[in-house]
């Protein structure tokens, strides 16, 4: 017979639920409004780490909402978040699934050291509270200058995986990792962090750069990587562009794995153990 | 030739790696958000039963080897090579060198089926049954009476190794049932 079972039992799925009314009352408490954008569009991300699932016909699963919601800050909408399901193409582990759901939000205003005390509120609020301690990039992983992309991303993972349990914000990471994020004023670091809550990566937030040039000229850099790669090329989203060219308010945001936030909150170590249906 | 990419990685599954061939115990994938993706792999190597971690990017391909687990019956040995055979009714042969039976020498039993590992059709490892029964040929007489809460002696059987925690009422020429992974005496086997 099929195995029709859910790979989460029912006792996870409903703390699954507990702690999905409690992000969007925390949030409804804040002001911040839900939003919904599209999880299929015509466009998607040109990152190079970063693969879209295609869907012929139609475009691209989203791998975040992240260019939709900028879209919406750039017209108006004031703080917004997304709890939406997000996609990514080849991710199956452990800590992986090619779907999950991703916790997105952007708070006008702030920069990402502001945006990190208020990760710490949700992350207290849904898992208790507990200290957390701050690392740059360069504390994990050494110098990173000179040093080959490909071992860094194995050293700074398994650096992560090997720190002592507890709640770390990882800042300062190197300007050409800083996927959209501002460059600190020292030119050499990006003012991007990333929240790794008992060796497991949680968080990735931004105080988000706004010029349309720099914007274009990082994408034309990844479409470069992707070519040496011989990865599909992505085209660059002239609606996001433009959007930011109108102007995107000053603002910082922030994408959570809600997902792997459940699995620590129920004290499970495989994201099976809090999806309903694994690899259906 | 045969190659499995990363993202085809099972455990069970039989790669080269250095020029031996490995059998995956264990697979996982790590990949930080914004980061290239890695596969961490567990392997045992089969010529030496050492157990290898690995990491590959994913995408990564490595080649496949040509290992098979065949059940064949042991028949005999010449002192140089065992000698097992088929069990399809092919009477095919093939005989194992010493490395190959090395961890099994002690439980192999004429008749007895085993898993025997070919490589390129080579026999590199042979691996007993959870349990074999094997004949005493040597331990102290059995006490009268005694029961299976008394002491224990060792006894050496027939393929000439030597198993502790046998109990005393055990005698010469009884058949024991054994495990070959701790080499423990398991019970006195029906006759």
């Amino acid at each position: 017979m099929s195995e029709w079972r859910p790979s989460a039992s029912i006792e996870h799925l409903q703390q699954r639920a507990g702690l999905l009314a409690q992000a969007r009352a925390f949030f409804a408490q804040r002001q911040v409004v839900e939003v919904q954008t599209p999880v299929l569009a015509s466009q998607s991300v040109t990152e190079p780490d970063v693969q879209s699932v295609q869907v012929p016909g139609y475009g691209y699963l989203q791998t975040s909402p992240e260019y939709h919601i900028k879209r919406l800050l750039a017209a108006g909408m004031p703080s917004c978040y997304q709890l939406a399901p997000a996609f990514r193409h080849g991710e199956q582990g452990r800590l992986h699934n090619p779907e999950f759901t991703m916790l997105e939000w952007y708070r006008l205003g702030f920069d990402h050291h502001q945006l990190m005390h208020e990760v710490a509120d949700l992350v207290d609020l849904l898992l208790g509270p507990k200290p957390y301690q701050r690392l740059s990039y360069a504390d994990l992983v050494g110098d990173a200058r000179e040093r080959p992309r490909d071992a860094l991303d194995l050293a700074f993972a398994e650096a992560c995986e090997g720190l002592t349990p507890g709640r770390f914000f990882i800042t300062d990471y190197p300007a050409d990792q800083a996927a959209l994020a501002r460059i600190n004023s020292d030119g050499q670091t990006a003012a991007r962090f990333e929240l790794v809550i008992d060796g497991v990566e949680i968080a990735n937030g931004y105080w988000e750069l706004q010029d349309p040039e720099e914007h274009r000229q990082r994408f034309a850099t990844d479409a470069e990587v992707r070519q040496q790669r011989d990865l599909p090329r992505m085209k660059v989203d002239e609606a996001f562009l433009a959007a930011l060219t109108h102007g995107m308010p000053a603002c910082a945001g922030v994408a959570v794995g809600f997902d792997r936030l459940v699995m620590l909150a129920v004290g499970a170590s495989d994201l099976s153990q809090v999806l309903a249906f694994r690899g259906a | 030739m045969a190659t499995y990419s990363t993202n085809e990685f099972r455990s069970g599954m039989k790669v080269m790696l250095d020029g031996d061939p490995c059998n995956i115990l264990e697979n996982e994938f790590v990949k930080p958000g914004k980061g290239q993706a890695f596969n961490r792999v567990k392997m045992r190597n089969l010529m030496n039963g050492r157990v290898w971690e690995r990491t590959f990017k994913s995408g990564e391909s490595i080649e496949a080897a040509d290992v098979i687990d065949l059940d064949m019956e042991y028949l005999y040995t010449d002192g140089e090579f065992w000698h097992f055979m088929k069990t399809d009714d092919s009477y095919e042969q093939v005989a194992a060198g010493a490395s190959a039976v090395a961890d099994c020498q002690n439980w192999l039993k004429e008749q007895d089926i085993y898993q025997v590992t070919l490589w390129n059709n080579d026999p590199i490892a042979v691996t007993p049954p959870n349990f074999v029964e094997l004949e005493v040929t040597d331990t102290d007489p059995g006490l009268k009476g005694d029961t299976a809460n008394g002491g224990t002696k060792p006894a050496t059987l027939s393929t000439g190794a030597t198993i502790k925690g046998v109990p005393l009422f055990i005698n010469i020429g009884d058949v024991l049932r054994v495990d070959t992974r701790t080499g423990e005496y398991v019970s006195r086997a029906k006759t």
